[in-house]
């Protein structure tokens, strides 16, 4: 459609900063008169605190402060976007091991590091719930005594199916909360399918390893508060600062940098809360970085056991679906009830399920709060879903492709009653991976294929406001809340904007997440950048260009409707043109000034219905087993980025394959393991991500572009679409290849050779 | 381009050493606390800090420099054992006018994202090309395993490398 600068593979900008170690990351930014915070965190699961002695520590060279619970009793010292029930520092009791109980403030790391030894807290140990069975047995020791005000949060209300509740009086348990979705007759369904299957999943408790661990650096000064931090959303962050310290809005500051890594890992807020607490007591700046382990007890991914039950008629039809989910989701809720609600919409897949009875439960355990992760909630039901299907599809005596295309829905056609249809042509993309599939297999003992499909209710939910701002020499500022953290959105906004206003694209600076300078942003998550902001970003360029013409009219002595645009520039009735800068400069008469574009976006129009776009997940993995040791070699990997219109070729392809990378990681390596309170494994090396030797043998990325989005030129997000399905394509494909079905991720060498030499 | 340091020697705290490193062909002599790591030493005291941190245990390469031209983990190198060496960072790479063809080619392929991994896979990938053999993909895997990548899936960065490879060999042909 004659675009010039989207749709090309254009040179990131903001990887020439990061090749030369220029680029400033949050754990470089340093503010004046800075102290240094480290955390004294429980070594207990759970137990009541009956003292915390700082007297030593306080007395240890370079010292600056001791911050507890107590310090911080009249402010709101909770957060949580959805439930408010996450405790900045534990007050009365702990919930898990690795909790903050303290924060030491000092001149240096290293002195606040031995001061932390120095902080004696005495505990009184009470009965853990280490898991979901514990915590759900009658009688169970309770992982909150309380329950907690709800934030309102309207994204959660709209995705989740939450009912209100009815005023009777709630009791107390360790459900942090419970989701169902459902139509048809399930029951009747079942009695009246040729062939019924079912089976239970577990899909490990997985961290996200961002490379970059969690850290802040804050300050609290004549009531305003500002802070740096690696926060995917600085502005839902800001949201809950606000809200501990009783501020205006407008008087917390919270910028993002470049982000080592997010994933999902760094939404909402996690060390912000400390680092600020530890500034309104000191007075002085502080900066906190946690080391990996502590990250790892700061945020997991929430793990799931799952059955599934689907009935089919003789030829594969599928008649109906019964998922039951539970996930344990740790001592906090943080983002596990939105997890949850997202999980059981995307169990059942993109297929057409005429009966429907999913549930899901997330479960509150004395263990490091999980939160969301890269296509969350997808992943852990997708994997029973899909073996489900594969499983069917064996005892039908069909193949997985078969199977899959007998169900798949077309185009338009709704998987969720009232939400938008599916916006992509599934059953063609996965034509193309059998194809490329089916093209290099390999006909060797213990090789076997495995496809997986999802679809994601993506896009969370469509708020966003972007701005440009023309500059008198015809360059350009491009101003979004949405964060860069490694999936190219600085570098595909200035592809957007150049594009819309014909500029070149090395005029064009985009600047972002700094909540007292850029526009509202809700969220950098759910692949929603190049489609919501894409929009916003596009409605603030009209904008723009709107209001240039409107003063060029003034200079031409026209009217408005007379006035043509140009790339990078506007002509008169008379054919007298006029660029960017000119019509600036000459219409405020000093050699100066600025115009500034603004583009918002809200439920409205085509982003009325939700979610704002499908993300389909389509992948294909051939493996190979090493008989004698159980060791799983992918020896395929393929993939389909059903993304409407790749902005940047590139990038999308980088997105896909990295999350296909994870995906593996999750299917063949990952698992966080407890063992007793504490985790056996918080540390990289023994919790195994992937490395370049584990690449696929043979690697094939292909994009679908059909211009079937509502972003711009027809564009859909991408980014976590192809880690969604790989479990389950992974686990077919071991099934395929030793003639039994694994139950369980990672498929470790251990549990490979197990599953082929057990009875 | 020698950088003469006297700092007034710390009358309180814990005891410090001198050391003197070239870093990036500049010498510089500080005063550090013995359990100083290198990484610190340049993020912190000479705020240097396109050098990265993460898993602090020597298995995830994010922080590599060449210490006398031989790859280090600098999250667990002394300082002190740099004294007398010479270090070379990431920010050592380019001249500041021209990158060097490793940056050149990382940003050709794609093969960074986030960034936070990039250095020390540049530095990584420096040492393996300024030895004398000229390596091939094999060698430029079996070099990098110790590198770990979260957004990348490491392909593009093993195809950046080989790139420059490739050009060395056809330099060395040609």
């Amino acid at each position: 459609m004659g675009e010039n600068i989207v749709g090309k593979s254009v040179r990131r900008p903001d990887l020439v900063e990061k090749v030369t170690g220029a680029a400033e990351y949050c754990v470089d930014v340093t503010m004046p008169g800075m102290a240094h915070a480290k955390v004294v965190r429980s070594d207990r699961a759970h137990a009541r605190i009956t003292g915390i002695d700082v007297e030593a520590a306080l007395a240890s060279p370079g010292v600056v402060a001791v911050v507890t619970a107590e310090d911080i009793a009249s402010l709101h010292a909770r957060f949580g976007h959805i439930i408010t029930d996450h405790w900045i520092l534990a007050p009365d009791k702990v919930r898990y091991y690795g909790e903050p109980v303290a924060v030491v403030v000092a001149e240096t790391v290293a002195a606040a590091a031995d001061a932390v030894e120095l902080v004696l807290v005495s505990y009184e140990d009470l009965p853990a719930v280490m898991d979901v069975e514990a915590a759900l047995a009658d009688g169970a020791p309770l992982v909150h005594e309380q329950s907690y005000e709800a934030t309102g949060d309207e994204s959660f209300k709209n995705l989740s199916h939450v009912e209100e509740g009815d005023g009777a009086e709630e009791v107390l348990s360790n459900i942090a909360h419970e989701v169902t979705v459902g139509w048809g007759d399930v029951d009747a369904a079942f009695a009246e399918s040729a062939v019924v299957v079912e089976n239970t999943v577990y899909f490990p408790m997985l961290y996200a390893y961002a490379m970059e661990p969690y850290n802040a650096v804050a300050s609290y000064a004549e009531g305003a508060l500002t802070v740096v931090s690696t926060a995917q959303h600085p502005y839902m962050v800001r949201d809950d600062l606000a809200r501990v310290f009783d501020l205006p809005l407008s008087r917390v500051r919270v910028t993002s940098p470049y982000l080592g890594g997010g994933y999902g890992s760094k939404s909402y807020t996690k060390v912000e809360p400390l680092a600020s607490v530890a500034s309104w007591v000191t007075g002085r700046p502080v900066k906190l970085t946690l080391t990996v382990e502590e990250a790892i007890y700061t945020t997991r991914v929430d793990s799931a056991k799952v059955w599934v039950k689907s009935g089919f008629a003789a030829d594969g039809t599928l008649l109906a679906r019964e998922f039951d989910l539970v996930m344990d989701s740790g001592a906090y809720a943080d983002n596990s009830p939105l997890v949850m609600a997202k999980a059981v919409n995307r169990c059942f897949g993109p297929y057409r399920v005429p009966n429907l009875r999913a549930k899901g439960l997330s479960v509150y355990t004395n263990t490091s709060p999980a939160s969301s992760y890269r296509g969350f909630g997808a992943p852990q039901g997708n994997l029973a879903g899909e073996t489900n299907l594969d499983r069917a599809a064996e005892q039908l005596g069909i193949s997985g492709a078969d199977i899959r295309r007998r169900n798949l829905v077309r185009k338009g056609e709704e998987i969720l009653p009232g939400k938008r249809g599916i916006d992509a042509d599934i059953p063609a993309d996965l034509e193309m991976v059998v194809e490329s599939l089916e093209r290099d297999r390999k006909d060797v003992p213990y090789y076997g294929i495995g496809f997986g499909c999802s679809a994601s209710d993506a896009g969370a939910y469509p708020i966003s406001t972007a701005q440009v701002r023309i500059q008198i020499d015809g360059s350009v500022l491009v101003l979004s809340g949405s964060t860069e953290m490694g999936q190219g959105s600085r570098s595909l906004l200035a592809q957007v904007a150049a594009e819309e206003l014909g500029v070149d694209l090395a005029v064009v600076k985009v600047v972002q997440s700094d909540t007292s300078v850029t526009p509202y942003e809700r969220t950098t998550g759910a692949s929603r950048t190049t489609t919501l902001v894409g929009l916003a970003l596009q409605r603030a360029c009209a904008d723009a260009r709107s209001r240039l013409r409107d003063m060029a009219a003034e200079l031409f002595e026209c009217s408005a409707d007379a006035v043509r645009d140009l790339p990078g520039a506007v002509a008169g009735p008379d054919g007298r043109e006029l660029d960017f800068g000119s019509v600036v400069r000459q219409w405020f008469g000093g050699s100066a000034g600025e115009v500034t574009g603004v583009g918002l976006l809200r439920r409205d129009g085509a982003t009325q219905k939700m979610p704002p776009f499908w993300e389909v997940g389509m992948v294909g993995v051939a493996v190979e087993i090493d008989p004698e040791t159980g060791v799983v070699a992918v020896d395929q990997l393929v993939t389909v980025a059903d993304v409407g219109f790749a902005i940047n070729p590139r990038a999308v392809e980088g997105q896909d394959l990295g999350a296909a990378t994870q995906g593996l990681g999750s299917a063949l390596h990952e698992e966080l393991v407890y063992d007793g309170p504490q985790l056996a494994n918080a540390n990289v090396v023994d919790y195994r991500v992937p490395r370049v030797k584990d690449l696929p043998r043979k690697i094939d990325l292909m994009i679908a572009e059909r211009r079937d989005g509502v972003g711009p030129y027809g564009a859909k997000g991408a980014g976590e679409g192809t880690l969604n399905p790989i479990g389950g394509a992974v686990a077919s494909a071991v099934a395929r290849a030793v003639g039994r079905w694994p139950d369980r991720l990672p498929l470790t060498p251990e549990r490979v050779w197990r599953l082929m030499n057990s009875d | 381009m020698t950088e003469s340091v006297s700092e007034p020697v710390a009358t309180s705290g814990p005891p410090r050493m001198p050391v003197t490193v070239d870093v990036n062909g500049v010498s510089v002599s500080r005063q550090v606390e013995p359990r100083s790591m290198l990484v610190d030493f340049l993020r912190e005291d000479l705020g240097l800090t396109g050098t990265k941190v993460s898993c602090e245990l020597q298995v995830c390469g994010v922080c590599t420099v060449l210490v006398d031209g031989r790859p280090v983990s600098s999250c667990t190198f002394l300082t002190a054992d740099a004294d007398g060496a010479a270090v070379t960072t990431v920010e050592g790479l380019s001249d500041g006018q021209t990158l060097h063809p490793l940056q050149e080619s990382f940003v050709d392929n794609f093969a960074l994202q986030c960034g936070f991994c990039t250095p020390g896979f540049l530095m990584m990938s420096k040492a393996l090309l300024d030895g004398d053999e000229v390596p091939d993909r094999e060698a430029i895997v079996e070099h990098l395993e110790g590198n770990i990548c979260r957004c990348t899936g490491y392909e593009p960065i093993v195809e950046a490398v080989e790139h420059v490879a490739q050009e060395l060999r056809g330099g060395a042909h040609g």
